[in-house]
């Protein structure tokens, strides 16, 4: 069976919009609209060239070679990390910018939980010259400081989520409430494959250019377009959406979605959703998240603030329930062994995300002839203070 | 069963104008205060009354309702303590009780055995602002109907017409409008564009009784919001309100509603209680 999102919105049992009605002229204009206006040539004419001479794609697939021979396997890396700003979050805040300016929309709202999605979005919003506020949450404004100094200077309104854990969930809260106070004049960006449909499908789509990219690029260097397997991170899930999306329907390619167990995924101190998570709502979706019993949101935890999350994207859900994606869950720890291991073998430094996606490599059973690819969603100079206190806590 | 047996209905069939609608959050400011609130507001002469469950994540409202459900849920609210509370207050009050809450909290409690559970203890419509029609209607409208629950719906200022008729056929009770475009908590005023929208839904004639809701917080906003409908919602004024209420919860609501429904002390709107009517 074809997995796509259906008309209704939703992935199997997993989708839909479940927003108040304040919500639902602006959700329901973006349903009607979004394929109409991204299907325009002129849409994608623009799209497509700032995709590549603003953005810098197509990001380039890496053969790994020394990290290939630590796993005795070959391992590409699709490097989003270069992209301009640094990771796969930009390709969307592209998009949806130029399908806001269709929708004539002026002022531009984000959540954000590592800041690269602020940081893209803000991007945008100064390429564009529209007014920008990006909610973060306070517990991420601490720890990610140098992508709040990039936000600043690039024109954005930087707005603390204090409520709950102060993090990504919650500036995702603010960012919709901002948007039912001021429903006529706002786009709001949302930076993952959550929310209330169409988001999850159009975000997906916006990042598919990932995958679309590695089908020929794969072809190129092995002279077979599908791999045998594609790792990547999932906090909300746009970076593996977007690298899985030209595959969800070759089962021969295996998918691996890779969650942040924080301190380990029975420590209460977790972002591991597929394990913890039961069915519900939240932002709009009904998708699996970490919930009590009593059906409050549980606040998730994870060194990374882009994997923070105590839901995951509908599609990810319906495709770890079928049986379609296999989950890893990876510790801190385990994380930042790995984004030290990239950086001595390979010379690059991840995100913190993408570390997590690295990680997996150890966990993951394979063939020797297996060709992987990972995601390399990010970069990691935001992080450089979390990795140089474990460098000198670990002598490393 | 029959909905003409529901408490919300026989309210508006009795009263059609002037029908003040107290929202409060369970558990706030104290675990046990519930039913206390409850007959507080029967006392001082209230005419539906609806409870909030307090949840983690209520995208709909401000930050006065946020916070009073977040102390709701340190006190240890939970929704089988919430019934139990209801249950036990349901003998000593005939007003209308109505449940208002996030869809993922029924979707936990599991959802018929939640509609089933309103019924059993009493509940007499729901408020649900992140279920949206399309659902309601294809999954829950049937279940909810043949219990002989109410269920209100909501309409802002953009809500299309053709949506409105919608909102009008699936909702059982009353509608609930939406004053502005806004997640709840008080506003200074209310505007011309406002008086306006009022005006535009009045004139449409809808088969529901209809209360204005969000940034209705004093006398004066309250009358205006008469005028223009059957009568109003006040949350976020009440809460805070129960705020500062040092523990003399009864003195604090009876001064409250007396404020909302007197300029002065004055002008006594008459009671409309069963149990002292």
């Amino acid at each position: 069976m074809e997995i796509a999102v259906d008309e209704r919105g939703y992935y199997g049992e997993f989708g839909g919009a479940f927003i108040p009605e304040m919500l639902y002229p602006n959700v329901e204009e973006l349903k009607r609209r979004y394929l109409s206006i991204m299907e325009e040539p002129d849409f994608q004419r623009r799209f497509r060239q700032l995709l590549r001479d603003y953005v810098g794609r197509p990001s380039p697939l890496y053969l790994a070679e020394r990290l290939s021979n630590h796993y005795g396997a070959t391992i590409y890396l699709k490097r989003e990390d270069l992209n301009h700003t640094g990771a796969h979050k930009i390709n969307n805040t592209i998009g949806q910018i130029l399908l806001a300016q269709k929708l004539g929309k002026t002022r531009i709202i984000a959540e954000t939980g590592a800041g690269q999605h602020g940081v893209a979005t803000a991007t945008v919003c100064a390429l564009m010259g529209l007014q920008c506020i990006v909610y973060m949450g306070a517990v991420d404004i601490q720890r990610q400081a140098p992508n709040v100094a990039r936000m600043r200077m690039l024109g954005a309104e930087v707005r603390p989520a204090t409520s709950g854990s102060q993090t990504l969930k919650d500036a995702t809260n603010e960012a919709i409430r901002d948007w039912i106070n001021h429903p006529e004049e706002t786009h709001y960006i949302i930076g993952s494959v959550v929310g209330p449909h169409p988001y999850p499908d159009m975000v997906a789509r916006f990042q598919s250019v990932i995958s679309e990219e590695m089908k020929w690029q794969l072809l190129e260097h092995t002279g077979n377009s599908d791999p045998d397997l594609v790792i990547a991170c999932v906090g909300g899930g746009s970076n593996a959406a977007g690298a899985f999306y030209h595959y969800l329907n070759t089962p021969a390619v295996r998918l691996v979605a890779v969650e942040a167990a924080g301190k380990g995924i029975h420590s209460g101190h977790s972002a591991a959703t597929s394990v913890l998570g039961t069915k519900g709502v939240i932002h709009g979706s009904r998708t699996l998240l970490m919930q009590t019993d009593d059906g409050q949101i549980i606040e998730p935890y994870s060194i990374s603030a882009g994997l923070d999350y105590p839901g995951i994207g509908p599609m990810h859900a319906h495709l770890i329930k079928t049986g379609r994606a296999e989950a890893v869950s990876i510790t801190d720890d385990e994380a930042l062994n790995a984004a030290f291991s990239l950086t001595r073998t390979e010379g690059i430094i991840p995100a913190l995300e993408t570390a997590h996606a690295l990680a997996a490599l150890d966990k993951l059973s394979f063939k020797k002839t297996d060709i992987m690819v990972v995601c390399l969603s990010g970069r990691g100079d935001k992080d450089l203070a979390a990795y140089i206190e474990y460098l000198d806590s670990h002598g490393l | 069963m029959d909905f003409n047996h529901n408490r919300i209905r026989q309210l508006f069939d009795r009263k059609k104008e002037n029908i003040l609608n107290i929202y409060f959050t369970a558990g706030f400011p104290r675990l046990d205060d519930t039913g206390d609130i409850i007959t507080a507001l029967g006392d001082a002469g209230v005419d539906l009354i609806e409870i909030g469950m307090p949840y983690s994540d209520p995208l709909a409202d401000g930050p006065t309702i946020q916070q009073s459900g977040q102390v709701a849920l340190r006190n240890g609210m939970t929704l089988p303590l919430l019934f139990e509370q209801i249950a036990a207050v349901r003998s000593k009050t005939d007003l209308p009780l109505i449940l208002m809450g996030y869809f993922n909290q029924v979707m936990q409690y599991g959802e018929t055995a939640f509609f089933e559970k309103c019924a059993e203890i009493g509940i007499d419509g729901l408020i649900i602002p992140d279920l949206p029609l399309v659902e309601y209607k294809a999954s829950y409208r049937d279940t909810i109907e043949s219990l002989g629950l109410g269920f209100s719906f909501l309409i802002t200022p953009q809500t299309s017409t053709e949506r409105i008729r919608m909102v009008d056929e699936l909702s059982r009770g009353f509608i609930y409008m939406v004053s502005n475009a806004a997640i709840t908590g008080a506003k200074a005023d209310i505007t011309r564009l406002q008086i306006d929208y009022f005006d535009r839904i009045k004139g449409m004639r809808l088969s529901n009784p209809r209360l204005i809701g969000f940034g209705i917080s004093s006398f004066k906003t309250f009358s205006t919001a008469c005028e223009y409908a059957n009568g109003a919602i006040i949350g976020s004024a009440f809460i805070k309100a129960l705020e500062s209420s040092n523990g003399h919860l009864s003195d604090a609501v009876a001064g409250f509603v007396a404020g909302i429904k007197n300029e002065h002390g004055e002008q006594q709107t008459q009671s409309f209680d069963p149990l002292k009517n």
